[in-house]
C-alpha cells in the first residue's frame, strides 16, 4: 500500500481553515498544521497582561484547532521577514494598515518553502471566494497561487470547485467530487459544514486575529513611524502599541500610561530602557515615556498627566518618581493635570 | 534516554513565543529528554500542554513556581 499524501495545511484557528484541513483529512491525506507569528497577532497578549481578564483562560485557537484536527501543529515565528510584508507591501494597503494580500502571498510562500523542506506534496488553505475585500476576491486568489510559487499545488478545499483543477485534483490526491463550492460572505455553509463533522466549538471570525486591521491600532503605528528616523519597528513596539492609554503631548515624546495592575506589571519590564515615571504617595500608573532630548519641564508634564491618572488626581499634590534612562530615580511632588488640560489631540 | 535536563527561562515572553521556543529547543532535543518551561505568560499553562499533546510530548508538572508558570515536560518519540 502507498503512502499517503501529505498536505500542509495554514491553521489561523478560525473555522474556515479548520474545515478545510478536515476536509482533506477526511480523503486520507496525512495533514500538518503550519501557523505564522507574525506579531500583529496579539488577541491573546492582551489578555495575558491585563489582570482583570486572567479570570478567562485564554487558548491559543490554532493549538485548540489542531488538537480537535488531531494534527501537527508547527508555529513558526516569522517577525523579522514579516516587516518588509508590513512595511513595502507591493499591494497595498486595505482600510487601515492591512496587506492582507501580501500577507496572504507570503504566507503561503512560507508554507511551500516548509513544504519542499520536509517532504511534503501539497497545501490547503480555508480561503474562499469572495469572503474577502483583498485577499479572498476572485481576481486575487490567483494572485496569491502565483506570486508564492505555490501555482496548482495550493487547494483550497471550501471554493475549489470554484476554481481551476489543481494538481491534487487532477493527480487524484484528493476527489474534487468531495470538496466544495462555497462563495461569498455568508458563513451558512461552514457553519452546516461544522455541524456535520460535529464541531461545535470555534473560533468566531471577525476580520482575523490581525490587528493590523484595526484603525486605533494602526493610527498608533502610524504615530511611531512618523515620529522616528524611519519606517520601521520590532516585536517590543508592537507590544507596547496594545499596552495602556497612549498620548502624544509633545511631538518628540510619547507616553504610555498603564490601566490596571496588570498593565503596570507588563510595562515594568520595559521599566530600564524607557524614562519613566510612576506615583508615590497614590496608587497610580507606571508610564513609560518614549521619546529622546527629554528635558525637565517634558519630565514634569509626563509628572502631572501620570498623577492624573492616579488616586490623588484630585489631591493638590502628587509624590511622584521619576527617572531618564540609566539614570537613578528622584521624586518630586507636581499638581495633576486636570482631565480638562489634557486635550483630545494628545490621545493616540 | 540520555536524560538530559534543560531548563529555558521564558519569562517576559508573551503566547505563542514560549510555545515557539519551546519548539524550536525540543528540535535539537532526543527523545526521554526533559525541558522546564519557566514563564510568566499564565497561558502557557494551557499552551505548551496543548503543544505537547499534538506533537508526541509528555507534561511531567505544570503549575505556579515562585510566581512563575513552570511546565516540566519530556520529549517524546515523535
Amino acid at each position: 500500500m502507498s503512502e499517503p499524501r501529505k498536505a500542509v495545511a495554514l491553521i489561523s484557528g478560525g473555522l474556515d481553515s479548520m474545515l478545510a484541513a478536515r476536509i482533506v483529512q477526511e480523503q486520507g491525506v496525512h495533514v500538518e498544521g503550519i501557523n505564522f507569528f507574525t506579531g500583529f497577532c496579539v488577541e491573546g497578549h492582551t489578555h495575558a497582561i491585563r489582570k482583570r481578564d486572567r479570570g478567562r483562560p485564554k487558548r491559543n485557537n490554532a493549538l485548540w484547532v489542531a488538537e480537535q484536527l488531531g494534527i501537527k501543529l508547527h508555529i513558526v515565528d516569522v517577525v523579522e521577514p514579516y516587516k518588509d510584508v508590513v512595511l513595502n507591501p507591493r499591494h497595498g494597503y486595505g482600510a487601515n494598515l492591512n496587506p492582507c494580500l501580501d500577507c496572504k502571498i507570503f504566507m503561503v510562500s512560507k508554507a511551500l518553502e516548509w513544504m519542499r523542506d520536509h517532504g511534503f506534496d501539497f497545501i490547503v488553505t480555508g480561503e474562499v471566494v469572495g469572503q474577502r475585500p483583498m485577499s479572498q476576491r476572485r481576481d486575487t486568489m490567483p494572485v496569491v497561487a502565483r506570486e508564492s510559487g505555490a501555482e496548482d499545488l495550493l487547494l483550497r478545499p471550501l471554493c475549489a470547485k470554484n476554481l481551476p483543477p489543481t494538481r491534487p485534483e487532477r493527480e487524484g490526491w484528493v476527489d474534487r467530487d468531495r470538496l466544495y463550492a462555497i462563495s461569498g460572505r455568508s458563513r451558512k455553509v461552514q457553519q452546516e459544514l461544522a455541524r456535520r463533522f460535529g464541531i461545535t466549538d470555534y473560533a468566531q471570525p471577525a476580520g482575523g486575529c490581525c490587528f493590523l486591521t484595526d484603525a486605533n491600532y494602526s493610527a498608533k503605528l502610524r504615530d511611531l513611524w512618523a515620529h522616528r528616523p524611519g519606517r520601521r519597528y520590532e516585536l517590543d513596539d508592537l507590544m507596547l502599541l496594545k499596552v495602556g492609554r497612549h498620548l502624544r503631548p509633545r511631538p518628540h515624546f510619547k507616553l504610555i500610561v498603564s490601566r490596571e495592575e496588570g498593565e503596570t506589571r507588563f510595562l515594568e519590564g520595559y521599566r530600564k530602557r524607557f524614562a519613566h515615571v510612576r506615583t508615590v504617595s497614590h496608587p497610580g500608573p507606571l508610564t513609560l515615556i518614549e521619546g529622546e532630548g527629554l528635558s525637565e519641564e517634558d519630565l514634569a508634564l509626563a509628572a502631572r498627566i501620570t498623577a492624573r491618572y492616579s488616586q490623588g488626581r484630585g489631591a493638590p499634590g502628587v509624590e511622584v518618581e521619576a527617572a531618564l534612562p540609566g539614570q537613578a530615580p528622584r521624586r518630586f511632588t507636581v499638581t495633576p493635570l486636570s482631565p480638562e488640560a489634557i486635550p483630545r489631540a494628545w490621545y493616540l | 534516554m540520555s536524560g538530559r535536563r534543560e531548563e529555558l527561562d521564558l519569562r517576559g515572553l508573551l503566547c505563542p513565543l514560549p510555545v515557539i521556543r519551546v519548539q524550536d529547543r525540543v528540535a535539537g532535543l532526543a527523545p526521554g529528554d526533559e525541558v522546564i518551561a519557566v514563564c510568566s505568560d499564565p497561558g502557557a499553562l494551557n499552551d505548551i500542554p496543548a503543544w505537547c499533546k499534538i506533537n508526541g510530548h509528555f507534561v511531567l508538572w505544570k503549575g505556579e513556581r515562585g510566581g512563575d508558570y513552570v511546565v516540566h515536560l519530556r520529549v517524546g518519540a515523535a
